[in-house]
């Protein structure tokens, strides 16, 4: 078997570079397509009628006033009568017309009668919650009564972070054609490889008749995996009106109620220490909701598992609200906030510098020297040391400065991915196989890898992605992408090369296993004057093409890919005190991720991750009507995302060092996205001298917290 | 949105020309941005449209001896641009300012910011201008973090989206209104009204009316405005104060103090007014004005904190006119 492993370090002439992403000038210019700007003629529009009731039953829907507008092509009843419906902006029906707006019209014109039942949209507090929360059961580990009365400290806090949406820029939809046989889908999704066979399956068809193209996405963060119900529907559309395309993007009203939800978290913690800061006690009570189906269930306490004295209880409520998706590393932003924020009260309560409290208890994480390194390297880049304070030791007059840090992990690892690499006698490289580029930079790193491992610059390799008809990949989800295609990429570039060497090692004079692929030539190893132009080489294939293919072995991946990460954050904000206003004056955020193929990349994905957390600190929020079960603010306007000017200095710093790159490669999206919510809201507390105890920071919420009105 | 006849006018009579005597059949089209909103929405349902982007009399800003003469469609960009604006009036550049974003500074208009509708959740979800349900209001005891923290007795609680209708207040102008029949001029704190039902308007504009030009007197005032909000990037105003001092040597004559985005209408602080005649204006002094032009709030159950911002506005907008920094 071939030697798979990534060349050293040292070595490497285009992995580890600081390359720029290959299509961001496409994306910057507009000639990058996506599926809502695919068009094609004779293309029709499909709306949904949505339910405006958190929880109704449907007692009648009448259709015929919409079939008979002009351009309607089609309208399916989707909610039967009979059928319960369980939260405000469900699916009812669907049309498709020769135009949005003749489709928006039809939509108005069915009549659907509702029986309209009792809701509950709202957990903050449990209390009220009644029925609709379901205990997992208590958890126990060691001595907890006698860890608290032994303890020098105990500290105990209440702890809320809300139900946010992906808010993905490019709505769900696609564009999809179901002509005869054959359905031509055009989807905005992660999982390019398997949402043809998801539909296909709702369909109850061979998932061999769909065929999934799509170039590019414009945000997916977990809520893309699915064929949904739009996909199914745009389907049943198209055929119900003789195979015309379908057009159907959700409007920005029913992305942000139905398209999917991270669950909120609160939880009221009860943490003990010794007087030197040594953790020896936890107690959780959480609660959360993802929506009719509960979820959410935040790992506690988070990263320092084995605090040695736990006791946890957790419920899931069930909300008439739209459900949970995979949110950017699911559980682990509410996990990090509720223990964060708990631990860093300990530090203030001991009077304590909360790096040294963290560094104190690297111990009970599962890796100790990792954590401390980050955090002196975190400090270092913040000068933490020097800036610190005491908690609400921060000067007079209104203006506040404050520091907080928090801490993430996440897994990663690589998808099962599989790679074609073909080389043609002329030269030209085909690199195919079927995954997505989230935006992460995959495409770029799949030519990194490819050109690196023929010896061949970037411009020699011709990628294909995006295409079900291509070798398999797995969904980008779980930080997964980048350590199977880049392992996949690999193993068939190596492939291929070796059928080069056996093609071409008699005109060298040489065997095939003394052959290397180098600055665009064949050569015997170490001696370029033994050598073939590439270009010269291919030609020796005749009209044989080259066609290998490599795949990345998910439970021996042989040290091309890894599993586990690691981060620390800090935050450097400044309060308003008098209006509550936050702003982010500096964030710092460190992190590991083994070998890191294009550190440009990975802090762009790191600066992506940190101001997707700052939205989620200080603005973002999914605001329900109590009486009405509705979203209040489904819209850009009031669910709010930071712009430019909110954002602060970011320092991205990618821990690359040897120790981490012989790991392998492991994927950032997630763990790049953490541990912010929890850095920022530690770092009001240290500036105000009191905790905000619920996320967003938003003006309300810390006026309350300084007026000792904690809501 | 509903299909609907487009015109578009060359001039101020045929425009007034075309409007009806009832709102909702036909609506005026400056900027867009929030017109074409409500007709996506379908809280505007118009049948005909009235484009008045090409009637070149309702563009310009010019300055004669009696004041300011801006006309309704100039831009808000244009507003803040205006040399004479910003010597004069830095009060109407800030509030100009504060409107968040440059695509709507860009489109949307003088006319169009006095003449928006409300921002209220209930309202923008479909629960009317009021917002109720059931014939009850689902404000009071609803989502109301942005609602009215002053003159919500009811049966409005929304809060009045203008920027700058606030610092015209402050600095006496006036409006011209113009219908088929005639024109008018109406102080700009009358333009502004509390709707009693869910069929009137938050403006005393008439629906055959086109609202033409704004006037604003050749006064010297040490005018400023501050706005808090929570983001940078496009966001509304939680609260504003747009202030306007006539001084007497380093005294306060007398001060005008209108607050913004805090009542159906903005907000006349006639107690603040009142406590800075006479005075010089310092720290103290204005923290004091703060607190009487909020004397009277009655916040709803989630906007307490905006009487403690509206305070701050106050305070932050009068230190910022009487440096002559707004």
């Amino acid at each position: 078997m071939p030697n798979y492993s990534w060349p050293p370090m040292e070595k490497r002439r285009l992995m580890g570079k600081r390359l720029e992403r290959l299509d961001g000038l496409a994306k910057s210019t507009g000639r990058a397509k996506y599926a809502s700007d695919f068009n094609a003629p004779g293309m029709l529009f499909g709306e949904f009628l949505t339910c405006p009731h958190a929880h109704a039953r449907v007692t009648s829907i009448d259709i015929s006033e919409a079939e008979k507008l002009p351009g309607v092509t089609a309208v399916r009843i989707i909610a039967k009568p009979g059928t319960e419906i369980q939260w405000a902006g469900a699916e009812l029906a669907s049309v498709a017309a020769t135009s949005e707006d003749i489709a928006r019209d039809a939509v108005r014109k069915i009549k659907v009668g509702y029986e309209v039942l009792p809701h509950l949209v709202k957990e903050d507090d449990i209390s009220k919650a009644g029925t609709r929360a379901k205990a997992a059961g208590e958890t126990v580990t060691g001595d907890l009564e006698k860890a608290f009365q032994e303890a020098d400290v105990t500290h105990e806090g209440n702890y809320g972070i809300p139900v946010i949406t992906h808010c993905c820029l490019e709505p769900h939809g696609q564009v999809i054609e179901w002509k005869g046989k054959e359905i031509n889908y055009r989807p905005s999704t992660q999982n390019v490889t398997g949402v043809g066979g998801d539909l296909a399956k709702s369909l109850q068809l061979p998932a061999t008749d769909v065929h999934v193209k799509m170039d590019y996405i414009g945000g997916g963060f977990g809520s893309k995996f699915a064929a949904d119900l739009w996909g199914v529907e745009s389907a049943h559309l198209s055929k119900a009106s003789g195979g015309k395309p379908v057009k159907m993007l959700l409007d920005r009203r029913t992305e942000l109620t139905i398209a999917g939800v991270r669950p909120s978290a609160f939880a009221k913690i009860k943490v003990s220490a010794k007087k030197d800061g040594t953790l020896t006690g936890w107690q959780s009570d959480s609660w959360a909701t993802g929506g009719f189906g509960g979820g959410g269930s935040p790992p506690l306490p988070y990263v320092f598992i084995n605090i040695p004295n736990q006791k946890k209880n957790h419920s899931a409520i069930s909300t008439n609200t739209g459900g949970v998706r995979a949110w950017r590393a699911p559980n682990h932003q509410q996990a990090t906030y509720l223990t964060c924020c708990a631990l860093e009260d300990l530090a203030a309560k001991l009077k304590m510098d909360p790096v040294e409290l963290f560094a104190k208890n690297a111990d009970f994480t599962a890796r100790p020297e990792v954590y401390r390194s980050q955090l002196k390297k975190a400090s270092e880049l913040m000068d933490w040391g020097k800036k610190w304070h005491q908690r609400g030791d921060s000067g007079t007059g209104p203006i506040k400065r404050g520091l907080g840090l928090a801490i993430a992990t996440w897994g990663g690892g690589g998808h099962n991915s599989q790679c074609r690499a073909v080389i043609h006698p002329d030269g030209a490289i085909d690199i195919e196989l079927c995954s997505q580029d989230l935006g992460t930079g995959t495409r770029t790193i799949i030519t990194q890898v490819a050109a690196e491992t023929l010896g061949l610059p970037m411009s020699a390799i011709n990628l294909k992605i995006g295409d079900n008809s291509l070798p398999p990949s797995g969904p980008s989800g779980g930080s997964t992408t980048v350590g199977g295609v880049s392992s996949s990429t690999r193993k068939a570039t190596i492939n291929a090369l070796e059928k080069l060497y056996e093609a071409v090692a008699a005109s060298l004079g040489a065997k095939q296993e003394e052959l290397e692929a180098v600055d665009g030539r064949i050569q015997v190893k170490g001696q370029p004057d033994k050598a073939l132009t590439w270009k010269a080489a291919c030609q020796k294939l005749g009209v044989k093409v080259i066609s290998e293919m490599g795949q990345n072995d998910q439970k021996n991946p042989g040290g091309l890919n890894a599993q586990g990460v690691g981060g620390i954050n800090m935050a450097d904000v400044e309060v308003d005190t008098e209006t509550g206003i936050v702003k982010m004056k500096k964030f710092v955020a460190v992190n590991d991720c083994g070998l890191v193929v294009n550190p440009k990349l990975a802090e762009s994905q790191i600066h992506g991750g940190v101001i997707m957390g700052i939205c989620s600190a200080l603005t973002e929020e999914r605001i329900l009507d109590a009486v009405t079960g509705r979203v209040l603010n489904a819209d850009m306007e009031f669910y709010k995302l930071s712009g430019i000017g909110d954002i602060g200095e970011i320092v991205a710093y990618m821990d690359i060092s040897p120790e981490h790159d012989k790991r392998g490669i492991v994927g950032l999206g997630e763990p790049s996205a953490i541990a912010i919510p929890a850095a920022i809201a530690n770092a009001v507390a240290n500036a105000i001298g009191v905790r905000v105890p619920r996320i967003p920071l938003t003006p309300d919420r810390v006026l309350a917290a300084l007026e000792g009105r904690n809501a | 949105m509903q299909a609907f006849e487009y015109a578009s006018p060359t001039t101020v009579k045929e425009a007034a020309a075309l409007l009806q005597n009832k709102w909702g059949e036909v609506d005026v089209l400056a900027g867009g941005t929030d017109q074409l909103t409500l007709m996506k929405e379908r809280l505007a349902t118009p049948s005909k449209l009235v484009n008045v982007k090409g009637i070149k009399e309702l563009g310009g800003i010019s300055a004669g001896k009696a004041g300011f003469r801006i006309g309704a469609a100039v831009t808000l960009d244009e507003l803040m641009e205006n040399a004479e604006v910003r010597k004069n009036y830095p009060s109407l550049v800030a509030a100009a300012r504060g409107v968040s974003s440059p695509q709507i500074r860009n489109m949307g208009t003088v006319g169009g910011d006095l003449c928006q509708r409300p921002r209220c959740w209930y309202y923008r979800n479909g629960f009317g201008l009021l917002g109720t349900k059931d014939g009850k209001s689902l404000i009071p005891g609803g989502e109301n973090r942005y609602h009215a923290i002053l003159g919500n007795s009811g049966p409005a609680y929304f809060v009045s989206a203008s920027s700058l209708g606030p610092a015209l207040i402050s600095l006496g102008a006036k409006v011209k209104l113009v219908s088929a029949s005639g024109s008018r001029e109406v102080a700009a704190d009358k333009f502004f009204v509390t709707p009693q039902n869910e069929n009137s308007r938050e403006i005393a504009l008439l629906p055959n009316e086109l609202l033409t030009e704004i006037l604003i007197p050749r006064e010297a005032t040490k005018n400023a405005t501050y706005e808090l909000r929570q983001k940078e990037a496009l966001d509304w105003p939680l609260v504003s104060a747009s202030v306007a001092l006539k001084m007497k040597g380093s005294t306060v004559a007398s001060a005008r103090v209108v607050l913004g985005h805090v009542a159906p209408t903005p907000w006349a602080a006639s107690q603040a007014e009142q406590l800075l005649a006479g005075k010089s204006i310092t720290e103290s002094v204005a923290e004091e004005a703060g607190k009487a032009a909020l004397a009277s709030a009655t916040p709803l159950s989630q906007n307490a904190y905006k009487v403690q911002l509206a305070r701050v506005a106050v305070k932050r907008a009068l230190l910022a006119a009487a440096s002559g920094r707004a």
